[in-house]
């Protein structure tokens, strides 16, 4: 049963690139550890706070897109509660959210079609008379 | 004896009632006033009613419209922080239904998206820090 994950996680702003770059191994290495597959990773820079978290006004904000079970999540939510970099992390499972959405947009592809198939009928039906 | 106690104390919660009234309307900072001339009279009544702008209110008001229904917005995402602010007040509160015109589906999704933003500090719990 593969879900898909989207986990933000803030990092502290004074934290140095290699720092992170140690930190966003380790998570992969995790994932890929409990047959997980990491689809993407999105630095998304340093960013306002809108709120102070452990006295911090910016932090770093980093996007991990996985695919795997509950467990999986489970395991990457501990681990990021007990590094200390991190200062806060939201995971959300969007495959559902997704399917809707590719729904959505196949019902929309639908109705263009519908709706211009006629005139390309037309246009069909136009040219053989005009080469006949 | 009977009719004498029941009257007073039908008096008392109207009296509780009223001054939690107008405490209300205070609170919302801007179109109060707006849905309450609009809930009366229905949706079509030209007479009653205001647009948000107020001056010409008396005689014109134009229908809200969901915006992500009118601009075919499906994806109601908390990162897209951009998107969210317009439907969170300057303290931070969600703005409801009734003020901005968002149909119910789309704010019942918009407003988990708020939620998930202010988890993860990309908007205010309160007010604009």
């Amino acid at each position: 049963m593969n879900r898909t994950y989207e986990l933000m996680f803030i990092v502290r702003p004074d934290m140095a690139e290699e720092d992170q770059d140690k930190l966003i191994s380790t998570l992969e290495s995790a994932v890929t550890s409990f047959g997980g597959r990491v689809k993407s990773i999105e630095r998304m820079g340093k960013r306002r706070l809108a709120y102070t978290v452990r006295k911090f006004q910016d932090g770093i904000y980093v996007l991990l897109t996985a695919e795997g079970s509950g467990g999986l999540m489970h395991e990457l939510e501990r681990r990021l509660r007990v590094s200390e970099p991190v200062i806060k992390f939201l995971t959300v499972r969007i495959d559902e959210e997704q399917k809707r959405l590719d729904k959505i947009k196949a019902i929309r592809a639908a109705k263009r079609k519908t709706s211009s198939t006629p005139a390309a009928a037309e246009a069909a039906g136009e040219t053989p008379a005009a080469t006949a | 004896m009977t009719e004498e106690t029941r009257a007073p104390a039908g008096s008392t919660t109207e009296a509780v009632a009223t001054p939690e009234r107008p405490e209300r309307a205070e609170r919302p900072e801007r179109a109060e006033r707006v849905d309450r001339g609009e809930r009366r009279p229905g949706r079509s009544s030209p007479g009653a009613g205001g647009g948000r702008e107020g001056g010409a209110r008396k005689f014109f008001r134009r229908k809200k419209v969901c915006k992500f229904c009118v601009e075919k917005i499906e994806a109601i995402n908390y990162k897209d922080v951009r998107l969210l602010q317009q439907f969170v007040a300057e303290s931070g509160k969600i703005v409801p239904r009734r003020l901005t015109g968002v149909c119910t589906p789309h704010q019942r999704r918009l407003s988990s998206a708020i939620k998930q933003a202010r988890n993860i500090a990309l908007l205010p719990f309160a007010g604009r820090a």
